[in-house]
């Protein structure tokens, strides 16, 4: 009953303490030893996935692979010369982990601004209180730019198989007619242009909304919330482009002969899925340790809904995607499942089908129950679920085209992922010390205080 | 109080936020109230009339897992086992195929079922009769509070008094 609930103050103030911020260094620290210690093991040759399964493994793929994607020559002459190769795949393999982790992260932090700006569009009321969550993520938008800029500069031959410069010879014994025919898109000067312009564009419409949240917060009125309602629903004009054609770019571009109609929309739902994870999860945590208690059980219900929906959007995207190849059956489609179910050994099999009982099965039976999307502990379970799990959803995209037989999911992916996630975190929380943690002269805050959906 | 069974007193009310601080009231004062009825839903309600928490959405899922497993079977029976088909050059039993009308029935069997509860446990559809009208102004711009007599202790006029001092403008007795 809205009436029987007494509103806290909204005057809230979050403190990164010193405790967590050791913490996060700390969990920053061992994901870096972590990523010593993989990248040790994979130079000296200690993976087992790889050391295994190279021979008999290559031959196979080579089989469904090697004939339709590389071309005669690419990959199977380097596979021949073994000692060769596995000196440049542990290299790739830490440009592949650092593009994946650039890539997801990127995502989850551009969804921070997609929320607020289609709750700015909408003229949504409930998701006032919690606003700034959504509004700290983009903050980690310059440090992921750079890691994916840097690691196209120096190891973006290693992960695009488009960027060899023998492919465009024609009649040269490297030529490949159909990426040839792509160069007008996907050539280097062109890619790094876009992608310094989606950072660019993404990361400046976001510090306007940013500065119009914080002026709001000391001066009030609704001039800045009009103003909020025009720079999103810029933003949502430009996302609308940049979120296909950054998804062909980051991923899709990978696995250069392949394409999909889906694939925008695909990576989209990924990132709008781990993202509201991101955001559900930060409230959770805030709430436990004293803070938002103005968030009431009607706001994290929605919370829950929503990843709950769109966990099961992926899945329809997802789905919609492989049936489509499935039915059709072309050899120039399937190869991209058969890539990932058959190719290298069968090692994408398992992390295929852990992504899609992570991101689907999982928290659809788990959030399924009204009182499970307002439960804390479920929450944390299933938005860390929908949070590893899409990490692996990135991981099958990027991998198989990038270093294929050379991957491993070992100490060097966890260890890029867990310093990235501490990085993402310590990002989050300093921008949440920043302003009071309540939007206090949002104009939908009453509304806000008093959502109830019964 | 044999003679007060099937006799209703009937309250009506102006304005929904009247009615919503009503309920709480009368069931303080000892009043057992049957049923608010009203134009639109109102916030709260159900929980001030003390209703317990619905179960449809259990139903629902018991539907909707009857529904999937319906429909693998059919297909599955039928076109992998008890005549083997091959279409499009796929596996007589190949599950991404069957996905599509999975969802289909689990969705069908979910929302027939889900109407059919309903139905049954409010009383409504072919078969069913007593469908009283407290006031029809209830589908209007009034809001309905009815109180079953031979199901309350308290005298007709101690219910009328809370009632008037509860808010409602008028009183009514209505016999079914």
């Amino acid at each position: 009953m809205a009436s029987a609930h007494s509103i806290p103050s909204i005057e809230e103030r979050f403190e990164f303490t010193s405790g967590a911020k050791r913490n996060l260094l700390i969990g920053g620290g061992v994901g870096l030893a972590l990523i010593a210690l993989g990248a040790y093991l994979a130079a000296t040759g200690g993976g087992g996935h790889e050391a295994a399964a190279h021979g008999a493994e290559h031959a196979a793929a080579a089989v469904g692979h090697g004939a339709a994607e590389h071309g005669a020559s690419g990959h199977g002459a380097v596979s021949a010369a073994a000692g060769s190769h596995h000196e440049k795949s542990w290299v790739a393999r830490i440009w592949a982990n650092l593009w994946v982790n650039g890539v997801y992260f990127t995502g989850m932090s551009v969804i921070g601004m997609f929320f607020i700006s289609y709750n700015y569009l909408a003229q949504a009321g409930w998701s006032a209180v919690f606003k700034r969550v959504p509004e700290a993520l983009p903050a980690f938008l310059p440090f992921t730019g750079v890691v994916l800029l840097l690691t196209f500069i120096f190891g973006g031959h290693d992960l695009f198989h488009w960027t060899h410069e023998g492919l465009y010879e024609v009649g040269g014994p490297e030529y490949d007619r159909i990426i040839a025919g792509k160069r007008g898109f996907l050539n280097t000067p062109f890619f790094l242009i876009r992608l310094v312009i989606y950072f660019v564009v993404w990361y400046g419409l976001w510090r306007v909304i940013r500065n119009l949240s914080l002026q709001e917060d000391e001066i009030g009125g609704t001039e800045f919330y009009e103003k909020s309602i025009r720079f999103g629903t810029a933003f949502l004009v430009v996302f609308g482009v940049t979120s296909s054609t950054s998804a062909w770019d980051f991923v899709m571009s990978i696995d250069t002969h392949w394409f999909s109609t889906m694939f925008g929309w695909y990576t989209l739902a990924s990132w709008h899925v781990a993202g509201l994870a991101v955001i559900t999860l930060t409230v959770v945590m805030l709430r436990e340790r004293g803070y938002l208690r103005a968030v009431n059980s009607s706001h994290m219900r929605d919370l829950g809904k929503f990843v709950f929906a769109f966990s099961i959007f992926w899945t329809y995207v997802w789905f919609a995607q492989f049936l489509l190849i499935y039915y059709a059956n072309l050899p120039e489609e399937t190869i991209y499942f058969i890539e990932r179910f058959r190719g290298y050994g069968g090692f994408y099999k398992a992390p295929f089908f852990i992504t899609l009982f992570l991101n689907f099965f999982f928290p659809f039976l788990v959030l399924m129950t009204r009182d499970a999307k307002y439960t804390h502990s479920i929450l944390k379970v299933a938005c860390w679920s929908v949070i590893i799990g899409h990490y692996m959803d990135f991981y099958t995209n990027i991998m198989p085209g990038s270093v294929g037989a050379g991957a491993e999911l070992g100490a060097l992916e966890w260890g890029f992922f867990l310093l990235f996630l501490c990085a993402f975190a310590y990002t989050i929380a300093s921008q949440l010390e920043k302003a009071n943690l309540i939007p206090r002269n949002h104009p939908m805050l009453e509304e806000s205080l008093h959502h109830d959906i019964a | 109080m044999a003679e007060l069974s099937g006799k209703y007193l009937v309250g009506v009310y102006d304005d929904d936020d009247t009615v919503l601080h009503a309920v709480p009231r009368l069931r303080k004062a000892g009043v057992k109230i049957k049923e608010v009825y009203s134009p639109f839903p109102i916030h709260g309600m159900d929980e001030a009339l003390g209703h317990p928490r619905t179960r449809i959405g259990i139903a629902a899922f018991m539907f909707g897992v009857t529904g999937c497993i319906c429909a693998l079977t059919l297909m599955i029976w039928t076109m992998g086992i008890d005549w083997p088909m091959i279409v499009g050059g796929k596996d007589p039993i190949s599950i991404p195929n069957y996905i599509p009308i999975t969802f289909e029935l689990t969705v069908l069997f979910t929302a027939f079922g889900m109407v059919t509860t309903f139905f049954i446990s409010n009383g409504l559809g072919p078969g069913s009769h007593f469908h009283p009208r407290f006031d029809l102004r209830s589908t209007d711009n009034k809001f309905v509070m009815a109180i079953d007599l031979g199901r309350n202790s308290m005298t007709v006029d101690e219910i009328s008094r809370a009632l008037k001092d509860s808010g409602a403008e008028e009183v009514n007795i209505k016999q079914f």
